[in-house]
């Protein structure tokens, strides 16, 4: 009986979890895929460890650490990035290994092993939370909001930024808000699949539906699709074959986006050749 | 002819030295102003001060209020600036161009749609409505930017290096266009290019810091002094052309 609570407990939390990791997951890819800021991203996930790493050595919730760094170094390189005084790239590389250092350290520092440093690394289901889970349901739903009521917006100045400033004076507060839920969506995010994966949790998804669609709007639905098949599915396998679940799930992500990219590849072939069949 | 705006002894800045210097020009309703010079001469800025995107050091630009505002003005940027793999429609793109009008929160009506149709057709580019940017060609790349510039029914569009998009067999229709255009609103076209220039074109502004304006065209000798060495023009006697006052 016990035995049966803890599997429904278990396999709820793992559903809602992919659920709101695939919303907040396919919101966010899809801006950063077709913003050019996957790189970026990658920086700001690997200088939130700084966050988490303090977070562990002055005992407050780590991802409260994680979410403040995330999201300063975001903005930080998003300002430094439209002075244009400074090599994005580097910058990028420079704060991706100082936030990765800062973690060691202050982790190193903290008395007594850390147990779960391992899962935020790879990421662990098991130590999500009901509150974890609750703050990526909260985040899916601002997303959403955020993106319904400011879709138009958000779309014009990410794909003409400069023309967008010939009439909008709210170009770079609206950078800076969208940069900072993308921070937080990765922060969230880093329960379910760990720094070193989460980014192809937000990167994938997108990847697979912009092979069906180059409308902004449906991208966004088909990575919400594709990642919520991909990280059940990798949830499930990760479950029964007793494998680690962030890397299952990137794993099976990564396996559907060859599956599909090959079948999309091969029907164009059999398009081309009856095309030329018919001439 | 009433002026759409004058600027008055307008100099411009990066930080450092001016880019463009005690500039005096205004532009008449129903112009079409060629603006030539050379590179880093100050063409783009000179755009960038009428589209309010840079302010002036000293001097200033007055647009007359009854004609022209800064919601109608349409602008056609070089094609560098969005990012062409962007995922985003012919459509979505021409209905950015009614953002000037709307307010960070509103939603595209139908009859904003209605709208952007019938400017998709006047450009002839009907069956590109919902196509991805990325499958067009420079020439359709051209016209749904124009498009873009359009919707908002301007008074006064400003066009930068059009000419970059395609190469020169769709320069023509393009040009025609534009003739077209040319009796609803005025037009100011910068390029590079001060060897061949739209035969439409009624008078010229040379920028290279300064700023030398020609209102219409004149007969004299020369008027290559805003390049700083002496040139000479070549031209057969078919070509049409244009040679314009020394500047002072």
């Amino acid at each position: 009986m016990e035995q049966n609570i803890f599997q429904y407990d278990f396999i709820i939390k793992g559903l809602l979890g992919a659920l709101f990791a695939s919303i907040t997951a396919g919101f966010a890819g899809t801006y950063i895929v077709s913003r050019r800021m996957v790189f970026l991203s990658g920086g700001i996930t690997h200088a939130s460890f700084g966050g988490i790493g303090i977070g562990y050595f002055i005992g407050i919730n780590p991802v409260l650490g994680a979410a403040i760094f995330g999201i300063f170094s975001a903005l930080g390189v998003e300002y430094l990035s439209s002075r244009q005084k400074i090599r994005e790239d580097s910058a990028i590389g420079i704060l991706w290994a100082f936030g990765m250092a800062i973690g060691i350290i202050f982790i190193y520092l903290t008395p007594g092993y850390s147990p779960n440093l391992m899962s935020y690394l790879f990421g662990s289901i098991l130590t999500v939370s009901l509150a974890d889970i609750t703050a990526l349901g909260v985040m899916s739903v601002v997303l959403i909001l955020y993106f319904i009521i400011f879709y138009r917006t958000i779309l014009y100045i990410s794909f003409d930024e400069s023309y967008a400033r010939t009439y909008s004076s709210y170009v770079d507060i609206f950078k800076y808000i969208t940069t900072s839920l993308i921070a937080l969506t990765i922060v969230l995010n880093i329960r379910m699949a760990g720094v070193v994966l989460v980014l192809s949790l937000l990167t994938i998804p997108p990847n697979i539906a912009m092979i069906f669609t180059r409308v902004y709007l449906r991208i966004v639905l088909w990575s919400v699709v594709a990642g919520f098949v991909g990280t059940a599915t990798g949830y499930a396998i990760s479950y029964f074959a007793g494998l680690p679940v962030g890397a299952t799930i990137i794993f099976t992500l990564v396996i559907i986006w060859v599956i599909v990219k090959s079948f999309s590849l091969i029907s164009l072939r059999i398009k081309e050749m009856n095309k030329s069949r018919k001439r | 002819m009433a002026r759409l705006f004058e600027m008055n002894s307008l100099s411009v800045s990066y930080g450092g030295d001016p880019v463009l210097e005690n500039v005096n020009f205004y532009v008449e309703e129903n112009d079409f102003i060629g603006v030539i010079g050379p590179n880093g001469g100050g063409k783009t800025t000179l755009l960038k001060v009428i589209l309010g995107l840079l302010e002036p050091i000293s001097g200033k630009l007055a647009f007359n209020n009854k004609l022209l505002n800064s919601r109608s003005i349409g602008y056609l940027p070089q094609i560098s600036t969005g990012d062409l793999n962007y995922p985003v429609t012919v459509m979505d793109v021409i209905l950015s161009g009614l953002m000037i009008r709307k307010s960070t929160l509103s939603r595209m009506s139908s009859g904003d749609k209605k709208k952007a149709f019938s400017v998709i057709d006047e450009l002839g580019i009907r069956d590109l409505a919902n196509t991805s940017l990325n499958e067009l060609s420079g020439g359709q790349l051209q016209r749904v930017f124009l498009g873009r510039a359009l919707i908002g029914d301007p008074r006064l569009l400003l066009l930068d290096e059009p000419g970059n998009f395609v190469d020169s067999t769709f320069e023509n229709d393009f040009y025609e266009k534009l003739k077209d255009l040319n009796s609803r609103m005025a037009i100011l076209m910068v390029s590079h290019d001060v060897g061949t220039i739209s035969q439409h074109i009624k008078s010229f502004a040379c920028v290279n810091r300064s700023l030398h304006y020609h209102p219409s065209h004149e007969i004299t000798n020369d008027d290559l002094f805003a390049y700083g060495c002496p040139i000479q023009l070549i031209a057969h006697g078919v070509v049409p052309h244009t040679v314009l006052k020394i500047h002072q």
